[in-house]
Order: C-alpha cells, then structure tokens, then sequence
C-alpha cells in the first residue's frame, strides 16, 4: 500500500473494465496526439523562412472540401467508438448485481458510518469478504460528500436528503483507500476511510469475534478502539500535532481558551458535551467543525473514551 | 471639423446614420430582453421542477393568495402597457404632450401595481408566510419579488424618458429611446402575465 | 508614463490624467482599463495558486492551516475564473480590437460600454468586502455546504452577480457592434476570424450569463431569508444547483477559449504568410462549439446522482463538442503546409496553445467517456486537464494576442529576446507542473486536498518545482511588458504585416481609429497577393 504506484493498481472487475477503457482512448489519442504535434513541429521545421526575401508562402490553397470531410468524419468515428465504449462499461459497471450484500454507509463531516444488515455498525472501516457483490446504499447526515474507492475505479457523490447506489465486486484480499472526492469542508482531505477485504473464513472469525473481543478490552483501550472506529484522529492528535481540531495529548484536566470567549475545564462533563454538543464550548482558534455524535456514543463509550483521554499526558 | 458636430452630442456618433443607430438600439434592446427571458426562465425552471415534485403543496399553498388584487394587478399592467404603447403612437406623430400625459399615466399604473402588491406581500407577512416558510412561498416571493424589481426598474427608466420628453429631445424622427423603453416594458408586462396564472389560476 | 516621441502622435494615447480614463468612452481605453484590471488578478491568483502549491509539497499539516488552504484554493479558482480569465480576452482585447478589425469608430454603445467596466470594478469591490469572512467553497459554491459554511456567500453572490451583468453588457455590445458597424464592403465571409470568435463567445455570454446570475441570486436568499430550492431540509433539491451553474459554467468554457482561438486564426496566418485554411470551417465551427457548448453541461455530473439516462445524453452530446474543435486544430496545422514561417514571440505561443490545447482537448476525451469519467471525476486528472486547456489554451492565446497587438496598443515594441525567454519558462514550467498531475488523478488522488497519504507526495513536489519555474517565466514576461510600455523601441504602424483592418492606422491609433472610413474589397487573408515583385 506505501507503494509509489499501487494507488494505479487495479483491484476488481470493474476497474480491469474501466482500465481498458482508459488504454483504448489513450491508443487513439495518442495517434491523434502524434499526428497533430508531429505535422505542426514538421511544418514549422520544413516550410521555416529561410532568407529574409521569402516574405511570401509557396501556396495559395484556401481549402480543400476532401480534406474537411475527412477531418470531420474521422473525429467523429473517433468520439463515437469512444462514447459507445464509456457508455458500454459504464452500464456494465453501475449496473445493480443480483446477491448484493447491503451496506449501509451515512457521510457527515468528516467520516463514513457504515451499518451491516445484522446491526453492526463501524466508522472508516468497511470489512467484506471476497466474493460476493457489495451494493452500498449512501446518503448523507450535512452537506455533499463523496465515495471514491481508487483501486475499484469507482466513485459516487453522497447527497443529503436522498440515497445514492454504489456496487462493487471484491475479488481480491487487502486493504483499499476510500476518499471522499467533494469538497466538504475544513476536514475534507482527512475524510478517508478503509475498505478491507477478508477472506470468508477470516471474515466470519471477525464477525463472531466483533462483539466478544470489545467486551473484554481494558476501559482505555476500549476507549482508543472507539476514537479509532469513529474517526476522530482524523481531526485530533495524541501526539500534540494541531490537526482540524486539538490534540487530545495533555487534554484531561486542563484549561481550555474558548472561542466565544473564556475558558473551561476540560474534565468529564466537557468531554461528553464536546462529543453530543460540539459546536457548544470551541475550542479557540479552531473552527467549529466537528459534527455532533449524539445517539451514536453510549453513555458506556463515552466513559470509555474518557477513560483513554485521562491515559494521553 | 468632425469634432464640433460630435461634442454637440458628447461624443461621436458611432454609426453611420441615424437609421442604422436606430437598428442597433433595437437590436441591443433585443438581445437585452434576451438575457431577460433566460433570467426567468432559470426561476420558471425552478417552478416546473417543484410544481412536479410537490404538486399537492402548491394546491394548498395557492389558496393563500388573493386572486381578486392578482386579477387587478394584471388589468392594471395590461392597461399601462397600452398607455406605453400610446405614447410611443403619440411621438411618431410628434404629439409632444400626449407623449408626457401617457408616459405619466404609465407610470402612475406602475406605482399603483406595486402599491397593490405591497398591501399583498403585507397582509402575507402578517399571516406568517415568509419566504422561508416552504418552497411555494419562496418561489412567489422570488419571482413576484425579481418581477416587482423590474417594475421598478421600468419606473425609473420611464421617468427618465418624461424628463427628456419634458426637455423636447424627442420628436417624429427620434424617439428610439421611449420605443424601447416602451419594449421593455411590454416585457416585464409580458412576465406578468405569466406569473398571474402560475400563481393565482391553476391550483 | 511615456514621453511623446520626436513628432510622433501618441494617438488615443495622448489625453492625461484620471478624467480622461476613468471617464473615457474610447472602446481603446475601456479594453486598456479590462486588461490592466484583469491581469492585475492574473497575477494575484497566480501568487494564490504557488502558495497552494507550496502547501502541497508536504502531505501533512504543514505552511498554513487546512482552513487556509481551502480559502486559498477558493480564492486562486473565483479570481482567475471570474476577475481574470472570463473577461481577460473577451473584454480586453475584444474592446480594443473588435472596432478596430472591422473599421468601425467604436463600439455600438460606447456609454454601456464605460458602464460595464465600471459594473464589473463595482463588482470586484463586491467581492474583496465579502473577504472579510472568507470563502471557503471552491469556485463552484455547490449547495448545501455554500448555504451553511460561515463565509459570507450572500455578500460574494452579489458581486458575481455583478460582475456577470458586466459580461452580459458587453457581450450584447459586441453583438451589436459586429452586426451593425462594420466597414463598407466588409461581409460576414469577409470578417477576421477574432471577430467570428468574439461574436459566437457574446452569444453565450448573453444567454448563459443570466442563467448563473440568478442562481447566485437563489444562493443569497437561501442564505439571507431562508428560501430552501436548493436545501434537502427544505424540500430543495443540491442537485438542481449544480444543473443551473454549469448551464452556465459549462458554455463560458467556451467563452474563455473561443475568443483565444480566434486570436490564434488571426497570429498564424500573419506568421505562415499564408492564408488561413478553411476560413468558412473556423468561423462556423465557432458557432457550432458555442451551440452545441449549450447541451453538455450535465457532463459535470456524472457521479452527482443524476440519473443514468441523462448521463448516458450528456456523454454523447459532450463528444460532439471535439469535432468542431479538432476541424480547428487540423485546419490551423493546414494552415502551416507551405507557408514561410517566422517565429516571433506570438507564433510562438500560438504553436504552444496548439500542443498544449491538444493535450486538454483529448484528456477531455477521458473525461466525456462515462466510464473512465467516474474514476478521474474530482480527481487531479481534472485539473490538470482544465489547466491544459485554461493555461495552455486561453492564456497561452491570451499571451499571443497580447505579444502579437502590443505594439498596436502602446505604440512600441517589446524585447523579443525576454519574450523568448518569457516563452520558455513558462513552456516548460506550465508542462512540468501540470503534467504529471494527469498521473497523480489517476492514481487517485482527489482534488481540493489539504492533506494527502505519503504515496503522493513525489510528484506533488515535481510539480511545486514546476510551479516556481512558471512563475519565473511569467515574471520575465511581465517584466518585458513593463520595460516595453515605458522603454519599447516606437512600433512602426505594421510590425508583422498583417492585412487586417487594424494594421492599416497607426501605432498607438488615433483616437478615432481610423482617418478615412476604410473601405474593405477582399478578406484579410490574402498573403500570396503581397508577394514582392521579382521574388522567384
């Protein structure tokens, strides 16, 4: 994955289609890429005035009716070999797969909630095993944001108020980028998720382990699963770095300047508005940006992440 | 030479005849009107793409309004734009003082349109419907809102043609300025009668 | 300012003082104010876009805070897009040489015209006191984020809204101007082809213009009373503000490059001393790129959510707008065949924005396709794709025209030698920057990034460093105009021996343009007639 060139590498169906499609327009272009340079440096090299005296062209042509013809239809095969097959793949590609496995996926700034048929739910991390066709259902909880999966070739904006459709077919195990492609925001280019690709063994082991495994984490660690799970060192550090946000290092028990002016405490109870409320006590010099995670962090969670703060000095 | 007779009109006519210069500001007035039509059209855009979408909302919304002072709006834009067209009647046969009293009355139609809708948009205000109060609401304040603008755009230009009338600038052989201003005015008469039926007719 | 030469008229040149500009009706002037005023923001995005540049040399936090970034990326896309390159060659050059190559006094309406400028500076001042609370949204303002973000959009609409309305101002002057004031014996199949460029780019910016000015009209009452079209909550719907802006966004793509190509019909002939190669092919084509330029903009939008159909339209009607383009390019190149070229600083560019503009004209190919679309969509394909056609067409054209009239408009000569050295800079320094972005979309890499995963971060630094050397080159260029409007050597009244109209009066003109009516019997392309007698 830290490869230079694995964000190019193909890593489904979709994207060998898409990849062909890619290599028969950059084919043809490249002919007409040629032609063009290759005829405009000759000309410029072959008819180049020579003598000061030459202040006259050889030819008179104006125009040659054969000539427009062929350059009008010949762009015109061109674009329409190009359109059939964009349009050919496309419909390939977007089209529904019968046996899709529904993954729910909500977008807000700046991070994906993703929410399996039994229940579970995850944020910046899609598990699925290889093999069967994923269908995602996405919309979004604020503004627009977008699903971009490099190695699939596929992306989909997410829009607020209604749903949008994404397909896609794992067939190979690994880790994948997902970025959100529009702009949403102070947080935007940190909206990154990961989908990973299980093998079904490893995958049902993982789903059966999902719920026992948390149960029996230290509160701490819990807490810096859930910071994890929820996106939140997208925006704040551990490691005193000023990200989007403030850094959670040295965060507990201190004081805090705010934006509206003032200061406060940073202890348990600024903590939990913080996560439900957070637009309530910003933090000065940041801007107000984070979204409210009201609902979806347990008052259990919440002691949790508070339990994994108090550890960061 | 050239110069003196230029600097009487401040600058340089630009064109080769009076004819043509008549030409181009009926061209020009048209392109305007042209860029007018696309300016609305975004907003009747808009409307079709909503009426579609909530058809039962405008049903509901529509009852809101009043069809009687719509109705009498519409009379009062048709009739003004007659006047305007007695005007313009009234310089080609270089009647210089019909030309005043039916530019006047012109504008006294505008005014009393948009007193009218005054008294509208108050009693609505005063019934808690706001622009922001739903889509049907917001699409009649922005186009009764951009509409009552020209209006008032057109007061303004047509006051400008009774003070140069009022200075003799016009006469049989030029009057392109009260010409097309009297076509603008047709024009945002023409968007009225657009908006009234959207509106106040159809449910 | 410069000192009268020895018995040479300085022309429209000669009045003084800030009355006699600010306050002029002269179409020379008013074009002069456009490109003073308009390359002032060409610079001032440039200076934005190496900031955001530098930014993007390291892929963390780093230089200025993400929040930064984006207002600087925002402010590099408006001002370039709206203050720079929008009205750059249309209201620019077009002012001063739309009357001047069809023989007419001025234009049709030269008080519309000073009220144009004025309405576009109104609207500049518009949108630097929306700065106060700065955008943040990227040049194309997408809902809903544009209705909630705290920058002050309202107060930003209206100056767009302004500056728009100046645009549909002079777009229908210009209609006018070329339908009514042309010289005596000067027919349609006798026009330049800048000419034929200029009246097709008024077409669409009278029509499309009023499209985008009231959706900015929509956005500020969104945010001022609550008016919810575009706002999900509402009832509105995000999407139906993206099909209003690129119905306009899309055609003034064509108003930035249809002015440059039609700079480009005019610099090669003169320079091939040949006759342009199918003159009726360009200039028709013009007005089919502006018409058919009217039904793509849905391609913007393929991963939006529209439905499949209108995709599957939008795609096959975008592949439409590359045959009027290539039959440009192909007859430009005809052009050349057994001509005898010289290659002065405006041929030179004018070659670069064929090679370059190829380049963006069949990286669009990728980008009109739909299934290649939605992997590049909003990635750094895009931009390096609009780049090649932005940079390397219209500002490359933009550059021609101004190496190519410079003397016609001062009344004296740039320095050849910095112009070439201008040139080679900036040739080399836009590719290197620009290049390799085509890889770095490809590989994923979205646009509008703060931040980015370490992979990327080679070829962001290659184009950084690109990014200094076409600084480099610009400043040498801008350097040469400097020198050349005080210092220049006095310009004869025809350096390169052009046939169009507006080689016929002197350098700088007269106020009037021209001393006699011109009277005009053939089209300006008839260089083989000017062959010197006993040559051969």
């Amino acid at each position: 994955m830290t490869n230079a060139f694995a964000g190019g590498a193909a890593a489904s169906p979709s994207a060998w289609q898409i990849d062909a499609v890619f290599l028969f327009i950059a084919c043809v272009s490249l002919f007409f890429f040629l032609l063009v340079e290759g005829l405009l440096i000759y000309f410029a090299i072959r008819y180049r005035r020579r003598k000061a005296s030459e202040d006259a062209a050889l030819s008179d042509v104006r125009s040659n009716t054969l000539l427009e013809i062929v350059w009008v239809l010949v762009p015109s095969l061109a674009v329409l070999a190009f359109f059939t097959y964009g349009y050919v793949v496309f419909r390939d590609v977007t089209a529904p797969q019968p046996g899709a496995s529904d993954v729910n996926v909500t977008a807000g700034q700046f991070l994906y909630e993703f929410k399996y048929a039994d229940g579970r739910t995850a944020v910046n991390e899609l598990r699925v095993p290889i093999g069967p066709p994923v269908k995602l259902i996405m919309t979004s909880r604020d503004v627009i944001h977008g699903f971009f999966i490099p190695e699939y070739r596929i992306k989909q904006d997410i829009l607020p108020g209604q749903y949008t459709y994404l397909y896609f077919q794992p067939d190979r195990e690994g880790t994948f980028d997902i970025f959100c492609t529009q702009y949403c925001g102070v947080g935007h280019s940190n909206m990154r998720a990961k989908l990973i690709v299980m093998s079904p063994d490893a995958y049902s082991t993982w789903k059966a382990e999902a719920e026992g495994a948390k149960a029996a984490l230290p509160l701490f660690e819990k807490g810096k699963e859930l910071l994890e799970r929820f996106g939140c060192l997208g925006c704040h550090s551990v490691d005193g770095s000023v990200k989007v946000g403030p850094t959670f290092k040295g965060l507990f028990g201190r004081m805090v300047l705010l934006e509206a002016g003032g200061e406060a405490k940073a202890d348990e109870e600024y903590i939990r508005e913080s996560i439900v409320d957070p637009g309530a006590k910003v933090v000065k010099g940041f801007p107000n940006a984070m979204p409210t995670f009201k609902g979806s962090v347990s008052d259990d969670d919440m002691a949790a992440i508070v339990a994994f703060l108090k550890t960061q000095k | 030479m050239a110069h003196s007779a230029a600097e009487s009109a401040g600058h340089p006519s630009v064109h080769a005849s009076p004819a043509v210069a008549y030409e181009a500001a009926k061209l020009g007035i048209w392109a305007f009107l042209a860029t007018e039509v696309l300016l609305f059209g975004g907003l009747f855009t808009t409307y079709i793409v909503f009426r579609l979408k909530f058809p039962e909302m405008f049903h509901r919304d529509y009852l809101h309004l009043d069809r009687v002072l719509g109705a009498a709006n519409t009379v009062v834009l048709i009739a003004s734009s007659l006047t305007v067209a007695l005007a313009i009647a009234s310089i080609r046969k270089g009647e210089q003082r019909l030309l005043k009293l039916f530019l006047s009355l012109t504008i006294f139609l505008a005014g009393v349109f948009l007193v009218i809708k005054y008294f509208e948009w108050t009693e609505k205000f005063a019934h808690g419907l706001f622009p922001g109060t739903d889509i049907f609401f917001s699409l009649y304040f922005m186009m009764t809102g951009l509409h009552g603008l020209h209006v008032a755009g057109g007061i303004a230009v047509l006051g400008a043609m009774l003070f140069l009338a009022g200075r003799g600038r016009f006469s049989e052989s030029y009057n392109t300025p009260v010409e097309i201003s009297g076509l603008y005015w047709h024009f945002v008469d023409l968007v009225w009668i657009y908006l009234f039926p959207l509106f106040y007719l159809i449910g | 300012m410069a000192l009268p030469e020895n018995g040479r008229s300085r022309g429209y040149l000669a009045a003084r003082g800030f009355r006699s500009w600010a306050l002029t009706l002269d179409h020379k002037r008013i074009g002069a104010l456009y490109l003073y005023t308009t390359l002032f923001f060409f610079l001032l995005g440039g200076i934005f876009g190496l900031l955001i540049r530098i930014k993007l040399m390291y892929p963390g936090q780093a230089i200025f805070s993400n929040q930064t970034y984006n207002v600087l990326f925002t402010l590099h896309g408006s001002m370039m897009i709206f203050l720079f390159i929008i009205p750059g060659i249309p209201s620019g050059l077009g002012n001063f040489f739309i009357p001047l190559l069809i023989g007419a006094r001025d234009v049709a309406f030269p008080r519309l015209n000073l009220a144009s400028y004025w309405i576009f500076v109104a609207g500049i001042l518009v949108i630097l006191g929306s700065l106060i609370r700065p955008m943040d949204t990227g040049w194309t303002f997408y809902t809903p984020y544009s209705a909630k973000t705290g920058a002050n959009i309202a107060l930003l609409s209206f100056g767009i809204f302004l500056v728009g309305m100046s645009s549909i101002l002079t777009g229908l002057n210009f209609i006018v101007t070329v339908h009514k004031l042309r010289a005596p014996g000067m027919t349609w199949h006798r026009m330049p082809l800048f000419i034929w460029g200029m009246y097709a780019t008024s077409i669409i910016q009278v029509l499309a213009t009023p499209v985008v000015g009231i959706t900015f009209l929509l956005l500020a009452m969104e945010r001022v009373f609550g008016i919810g079209f575009f706002d999900p909550a509402k009832g509105g719907d995000p999407l139906l503000f993206q099909h209003f802006f690129w119905f306009y966004s899309h055609p003034v793509v064509y108003v930035m490059i249809l002015p440059a190509m039609g700079v480009i019909s005019e610099v090669i002939p003169v320079f091939s001393r040949k006759p342009i190669f199918g003159y009726k092919a360009i200039a028709y084509s013009s007005l089919a790129i502006a018409f058919i330029g009217f039904l793509v903009w849905g391609h913007h939008m393929f991963v939006s959510g529209m439905s499949k159909t209108a995709s599957i339209i939008f795609s096959f009607l975008t592949f439409f707008v590359a045959v009027p383009t290539s039959v440009k390019v192909f007859n430009w190149i005809a052009t050349m065949y057994k001509g005898s070229i010289t290659f002065e600083s405006p041929m030179l560019y004018a070659l670069t924005f064929i090679s370059l503009f190829i380049i963006g004209g069949l990286t669009g190919m990728f980008l009109g396709a739909l299934a290649t679309d939605v992997h590049v969509h909003d990635t750094y394909f895009i931009v390096a794709h609009f780049h090649y056609t932005m940079m390397g067409g219209t500002v490359m054209g933009l550059l021609a025209g101004l190496h190519y009239w410079w003397p016609k408009m001062t009344g004296r000569m740039l320095s050849e030698k910095t112009a070439r050295w201008g040139w080679l800079l900036t040739f080399i320094g836009f590719n290197l920057t620009f290049l390799v972005q085509f890889y770095l979309g490809f590989k994923g890499m979205p646009r509008r990034w703060a931040e980015y995963p370490p992979q990327y971060q080679t070829l962001n630094i290659v184009s950084t460093v690109g990014s200094w050397i076409l600084a480099g080159g610009i400043l040498v260029m801008f350097s040469n105009f400097i020198r050349g409007l005080f210092r220049g050597d006095p310009a004869p009244a025809n350096p390169w021996k052009g046939l169009t109209l507006e080689w016929q009066t002197s350098s700088p003109p007269p106020e009037e343009n021209f001393g006699t009516v011109p009277v005009v019997t053939d089209w300006p392309y008839g260089y083989v007639k000017r062959k010197p007698a006993g040559d051969g």
